[in-house]
């Protein structure tokens, strides 16, 4: 899907200083040799099995499927991951790369908290140093995975600039990436930034769509009609679409943050309200003004509070080839306590977005039809969050 | 010649950077009179952007202020404009590729034209995207001016090669700020670009006393300053044209003896 200069399409591309030049052509170069080296490929075979527990469980929820009387529904369970999130996959792919090119240092930036968490969980393991970027505003909402990432051994820099959120630790990490290039690996978390970030995390995530088609092969014989997921950056969306893209009886939804509603000022849904636009080293779509100044966007989900969208996930909303629908922070929340119950398994409220559009259209479909969601993560990080959405006043 | 290579005319360039609208626009315009007054050969003009990535804090907080006041592009045109009744100094705008492409290219750049801006600096542009805006530069006659960094290394030959108007060399890694110390082998980079550019080079990144700058000019054809000129609008405010003022004089009068090009 990708060209050789990084384009899906329209999007992509490399709008980056001058001085990160020669490390993403370094990149792009490393990661061409070594994505179909045997041995690269045995070592992060091996990382995904034996230490972040992969292949993750499609499960079939008999329970959700049977109340909401529709289509079939599958959990792919990447909430069972080591460090409790399908951020671990590229994170392992990512650390690996950077220690075969002879980096020692790792830098994220992270929005909930789990792509931090992942990071400095791979970095402790590969003995590599390792600074974290996270919006203040993030570090209060998340403060549990702030303490993670320290006992796993890592920095965690507060970013007060901006909004203080996802997209302002993107900014300061690739500041801080461009006063340290020798030694340091950018271990961007999403679809996103330049070439060849949206292509190596994409690639690395791909596991995702890959197992669920042998699994669902194995369960059903067949594939899924729908396969949906949260999109925020899009990581792992793109990784559980990737699979399907050819096969077009499949479609493929991605569910967007709206917040309180597309029709208000305070969503984060990228492709239903944003427009084109070149930001964070890529053209692709993004909640901006009308003089290009980026939108202080907001979702109750930090992960998704992100204005722009991945450029592959630009290019096949482009060519019709996947759907992306707004999910409000009610409906998130309300998925979030139906899989709880209904289930018994807590998802991250980013995937409960994807849950909740789940909820919306199984009911209409036959009964011998399947959705596959990706349930990204856990959502143990969020009950304080969401107890105080609903007037409890915890903390943790 | 294009406007921009007549900055480069009397001895070693002076190029002041001011963030439009911070505080306000009517100070812009004081400080960028005050600039071309006391010697600034060309002034980079920064149209402020939400998330200027290559900024450090002193420029970010620019930015910020800017924005907080509700400057808009259309504004500071209307500004530039104005500035032109007057003021002969080559102007380029520094600005950030989305508030160009959100702008419309077309209609952004033939505005340039228009109100007589001379270039465009845009730090998240490479080399490998310059298509994105040279064809329409080319056009309305805007160079687009190309940036090398420490880091640039085996790229210095190819961009020197295709530069227009002048070559804005990046000092320092990281982003823009002032800097104790300049570490950066600046004169092995300024050799390569001799070899290969038809256009002369200006130095910036880090660059605040009259010191830095002379060294910066014995080395290339022109020091850049931006965060010094930052700190005195953070200072003194809508109070800041004379102190600008002031202080370019003292940095043209450091460079300006460096010698001829």
């Amino acid at each position: 899907m990708t060209n050789p200069n990084g384009r899906f399409g329209i999007h992509g591309g490399q709008y980056i200083p001058e001085t990160l030049m020669n490390a993403v052509i370094e990149l792009e170069a490393a990661y061409n040799h070594y994505k179909d080296d045997p041995e690269f490929n045995r070592e992060l075979t091996e990382l995904f099995n034996e230490y972040a527990g992969r292949p993750s469980r499609l499960y079939f929820a008999e329970k959700m499927t049977n109340d909401l009387g529709g289509a079939k529904i599958y959990l792919k369970r990447e909430d069972l991951n080591h460090t409790g999130a399908h951020k671990i996959n590229n994170v392992l792919g990512q650390a690996l790369l950077a220690k075969k090119m002879g980096k020692t240092r790792l830098i994220a930036e992270t929005g909930a908290g789990q792509h931090g968490v992942a990071t400095a969980t791979a970095a402790a393991l590969m003995g590599m140093e390792c600074v974290v970027f996270m919006g203040e505003e993030d570090t209060k909402r998340q403060a549990l995975n702030v303490y993670r990432m320290r006992l796993l051994g890592a920095e965690v820099v507060p970013v007060k600039t901006g909004t203080a959120t996802l997209k302002d630790a993107v900014s300061e990490a690739m500041r801080e990436w461009t006063s340290r290039i020798d030694d340091t690996h950018y271990c961007l978390g999403s679809v996103m930034g330049p070439h060849p970030f949206p292509t190596i995390v994409r690639d690395f995530q791909a596991v995702i769509s890959k197992e669920i088609k042998a699994q669902l092969k194995e369960k059903e014989g067949r594939l899924p009609d729908v396969v949906m997921a949260c999109v925020g950056g899009g990581s792992n969306a793109i990784g559980s679409f990737y699979h399907f893209i050819g096969d077009p009886g499949v479609r493929l939804i991605g569910c967007e943050a709206a917040g309180r509603g597309i029709d208000t000022f305070e969503t984060a849904a990228t492709i239903n309200t944003g427009r084109l636009g070149i930001f964070h080293g890529m053209k692709s779509y993004f909640c901006q003004d009308e003089y290009g100044q980026i939108a202080p966007v907001y979702s109750i989900s930090a992960g998704l509070d992100y204005p722009g969208i991945g450029p592959e996930h630009a290019h096949l909303h482009d060519i019709g080839r996947a759907e992306y629908v707004p999910v409000t922070d009610d409906e998130a929340v309300c998925a979030f306590e139906y899989l709880a119950r209904t289930e018994g398994i807590i998802p991250a409220i980013e995937s409960a977005h994807a849950v909740a559009h789940t909820m919306k259209i199984a009911p209409e479909m036959a009964r011998d039809q399947i959705i596959v969601i990706t349930i990204s993560g856990r959502g143990d990080k969020d009950c304080a969050a969401i107890a105080r959405y609903r007037g409890e006043d915890i903390h943790e | 010649m294009s406007r921009i290579q007549e900055a480069f005319a009397n001895g070693k360039a002076f190029i002041p950077f001011i963030t439009c609208g911070d505080p306000d626009l009517k100070t812009t315009a004081e400080v960028v009179r005050a600039c071309a007054e006391n010697g600034a050969d060309l002034i980079e003009l920064g149209i402020p952007f939400s998330d200027p990535t290559a900024e450090g804090p002193v420029i970010q907080g620019a930015n910020l202020r800017a924005l907080t006041g509700g400057v808009t592009t259309d504004q500071i045109f209307a500004l530039v404009r104005d500035l032109r009744r007057d003021v002969t100094v080559p102007m380029v705008f520094m600005t950030y590729a989305n508030v160009v492409f959100s702008y419309g290219a077309e209609r952004f750049i033939s505005a340039c034209r228009e109100i007589g801006i001379d270039g465009l600096i845009l730090p998240d542009l490479p080399y490998e995207e310059k298509e994105e805006f040279l064809p329409v530069c080319r056009r309305y006659g805007v160079d687009l001016i190309s940036l090398i960094a420490p880091t640039s290394q085996n790229r210095i030959a190819m961009i020197a090669k295709e530069a227009e108007g002048f070559i804005y060399v990046v000092s320092s890694l990281g982003v823009t700020g002032t800097r104790s110390e300049i570490k950066t082998d600046l004169a092995s980079i300024v050799e390569v670009i001799r070899a290969n550019a038809n256009v002369p080079c200006a130095i910036g990144f880090g660059i605040s006393t009259p010191e830095q700058a002379k060294k910066m000019a014995g080395i290339a054809d022109g020091a850049i300053v931006g965060s010094a000129i930052i700190k005195l609008l953070e200072r003194y405010g809508t109070e800041a044209a004379e102190h600008v003022g002031d202080y370019v004089r003292s940095m043209k009068d450091a460079v300006r003896s460096c010698g001829g090009i």
